[in-house]
């Protein structure tokens, strides 16, 4: 069991992971934002018991969740320069998948936070004459959203996971700064253990934070 | 039969037991009060072991419960006990609910735990429910199977926990009328209860407690027929209690 | 982009001797091997560290939450190159072990993190009392777990448990990048090949809906099978 670390210095990880790590993050925020209010969007189709608002979401929800992301990943990087012209980079292009794709998922968080508050406080909105509009916005969302928040920064953190997915199409993501490194000093073993340990520590801290987080939540019930 | 010497037991740092003493004889019916909070339920626990205590010991037929050399399996398969959500075995049949633990436990065969587990459900009245399952049964139907899975193990003593107090009034006094009986036969019984008229009709001494103590401990008679030699505590109780 | 169609495609000779349409559904076997072989992995691995998680011992409950802990939060594709390249050249034994084995091992203990976290909620959304029921009438420990908790604990999971097995399917698509011969290497592969991508990704698309499915039916059929009469666990 030899393990040479010696090539790791702080010159190689500003040339090589450095680069990744900013996308990858980048990519986890956009998407994670876009995914949210496409996902919350989604979610209030469903529940609006209108079918011709029902059905198209329903559909759109539950065909994502059915495929793996990588296929995702490859269909909109074959489709998206097809259909719009728009020659797009790899990046680019994951930056759009991502957002669609995690709408899927986050629109059943916030389907399941939006059920989660009592009726009682809808008729409460009707009561002193506010709007459906209103009435979500002003009482049920912010309660919902609250609700879910653990939630959702779990699926987050899967999201931030699932950004590594994007080797696929050869995006130059965290993961793949790894890669480069690897091949570029021989050295699999070690940069790729280094791969694991950085995700590990980000994610645990994360879900630490987000325990914490929920503790709080709890108290203040 | 059960010598309860100077318990006390802490959950963290909140006391929720303070020196309790007391012994039940054999035969003896023994009904343990109070208000909520005051620990009775945590007592009645830590008989079997259920829940552990830090100071003093309890011996049971001889057996001290501290002992490390003490077989506690063994130990709970002669004691019964009787929960105050019946806790009988969903996924398992009524039968099964009756034979489990006497052929894992006392390692009966399948046909001799079959026929002492359904002696003791005709005793309760139930033999026509055998094959349903608990989720098919009222609360009381429920309980009163769950004190033939108890009887079905052959117990030198029954322990009962708020026995009745998850029921709905109409179903409390059918199982009442299963405690009184068995009672009647000499059964050694030590039962937690807000059920006052019970506790006149069939126990020989009443245990109050508050605040984790044990304030009372005095015969069922001078319990009830004079009031006015307890403590303030307890006739307090007893007055709460018996308006109604 | 064509606009023609070319489902002929399929039929045509990859030039080692079959079709495209016979590779797609070698790819779909492999596919379906490695998903549910990893499965039983998971499923075996994953209910040990969950019920570890619940046991009395502290030890024992440290060792369930850190193996949870640690597949959960690296990714599938690292975990999937640490098992390709580190684990052979770390423990030289295991260089023969030919890929399938390594990713079966790598989806397995991916999914049995999230299996552990399952098994362990379903056994803590059981009542307390049953614990004490089971151990009142003399069982001991494992036998209260063996008899009592378990069994009903297992009918709370099998939800989840579906919506891990279709997971697993969707997450063999990641061996890809240790090239094994799967669904998603064969949309890659052959999509760059005859050039119709799209038919090989529409087609590949639609075995992933089918095997998703079929999984969904085979588990909702358990579920029947296992309910407690009496009972409405589920719908």
């Amino acid at each position: 069991m030899n393990l040479d670390f010696s090539f790791v210095n702080w010159g190689v990880v500003s040339s090589f992971i450095a680069k990744g790590f900013f996308y990858s993050i980048q990519l986890t925020l956009v998407a994670m934002v876009g995914g949210i209010v496409v996902g919350t969007l989604l979610a209030l189709m469903r529940l609006s018991g209108k079918k011709w608002l029902v059905m198209p979401a329903a559909f759109y929800v539950n065909t994502l969740r059915s495929i793996p992301l990588v296929m995702v990943i490859l269909w909109f990087f074959l489709l998206i320069p097809l259909l719009t012209g728009i020659r797009m980079g790899a990046e680019a292009s994951a930056i759009i998948t991502f957002t669609v794709f995690e709408a899927a998922y986050y629109s059943e968080i916030m389907r399941a936070g939006i059920q989660s508050v009592p009726k009682g406080q809808v008729y409460a909105g009707y009561a002193v004459g506010m709007t459906y509009p209103q009435c979500m916005q002003l009482v049920v969302l912010p309660q919902a959203f609250r609700n879910m928040l653990p939630v959702l920064l779990t699926q987050t953190i899967i999201l931030f996971q699932d950004t590594s997915l994007v080797y696929a199409i050869g995006a130059y993501d965290l993961f793949h700064g790894f890669d480069t490194v690897a091949k570029n000093f021989g050295r699999p073993v070690e940069s790729y253990l280094l791969a694991a340990a950085v995700y590990f520590v980000m994610c645990f801290s994360l879900s630490m934070l987000v325990r914490q987080l929920q503790k709080r939540i709890q108290i203040i019930r | 039969m059960i010598d309860i010497k100077n318990i006390s037991k802490w959950y963290g740092s909140f006391q929720v037991l303070t020196d309790c003493t007391t012994t039940i004889k054999k035969g003896e019916v023994v009904v343990v009060c109070g208000p909520s909070g005051s620990g009775k339920s945590t007592l009645i626990k830590t008989v079997n072991a259920l829940e552990p205590i830090q100071k003093g010991d309890i011996v049971v037929d001889g057996i001290s419960i501290s002992d490390v050399k003490t077989n506690l399996p063994k130990l709970r398969s002669r004691v019964g006990m009787v929960f105050q959500h019946f806790e009988l075995f969903p996924h398992l049949s009524v039968t099964e609910n009756l034979t489990l633990a006497q052929i894992k436990v006392l390692g009966r065969n399948t046909e001799e735990a079959k026929t002492r587990g359904l002696k003791m459900l005709d005793r309760v009245g139930l033999i026509a429910h055998k094959d349903k399952y608990p989720g098919q049964l009222s609360g009381g139907q429920q309980q009163r199977v769950a004190i033939a899975r108890a009887l079905s193990m052959d117990p030198i003593v029954m322990l009962f926990d708020e026995p009745t107090s998850a029921l709905d009034p109409e179903m409390v006094g059918e199982v009442l009328d299963v405690m009184v009986k068995l009672a009647q036969e000499g059964m050694t019984m030590m039962v937690v209860t807000h059920e006052m008229g019970f506790a006149k009709k069939v126990s020989n001494r009443v245990i109050f407690m508050d605040a984790g103590k044990i304030v009372e401990d005095c015969t069922s008679d001078e319990f009830f027929g004079d009031p006015e030699a307890r403590s303030p505590r307890a006739k307090e109780f007893l007055s709460k209690i018996l308006q109604h | 982009m064509g606009s023609t169609w070319d489902w002929q495609i399929f039929l045509q000779d990859t030039g080692g001797g079959q079709s495209y349409l016979q590779w797609m559904l070698s790819a779909w076997g492999w596919t379906l091997s490695v998903a549910l072989l990893g499965l039983i992995v998971a499923l075996l691995v994953g209910a040990l560290m969950g019920i570890l998680r619940t046991v009395p011992s502290k030890g024992l409950q440290f060792l369930g939450n850190a193996w949870t802990e640690l597949f959960r939060n690296v990714p599938l594709l690292v975990q999937i190159f640490l098992w390709y390249h580190v684990i052979p050249t770390l423990f030289l034994s295991l260089r023969a072990i030919p890929s399938f084995v390594l990713v079966v091992f790598a989806l397995g203990f991916f999914t049995s993190a999230r299996i552990a976290e399952q098994v362990k909620a379903g056994i803590n959304a059981l009542p307390k009392g049953q614990r004490y029921a089971g151990l009142a009438m003399g069982l001991t420990l494992p036998q209260t777990y063996r008899y009592v908790i378990l069994p009903m604990a297992f009918r709370i999971v099998i939800p989840p448990i579906t919506s891990e097995s279709m997971n697993i399917i969707k997450n063999s698509s990641v061996a890809f990048a240790v090239s094994i011969a799967e669904l998603t290497m064969f949309a890659m592969q052959a999509g760059e090949e005859t050039s119709r991508p799209i038919e090989m990704y529409l087609a590949v698309t639609v075995l992933y809906f089918v095997s998703a499915f079929a999984i969904n039916r085979i588990a909702a059929l358990i579920e029947r099978k296992l309910q407690v009469p009496g009972m409405g666990v589920g719908k």
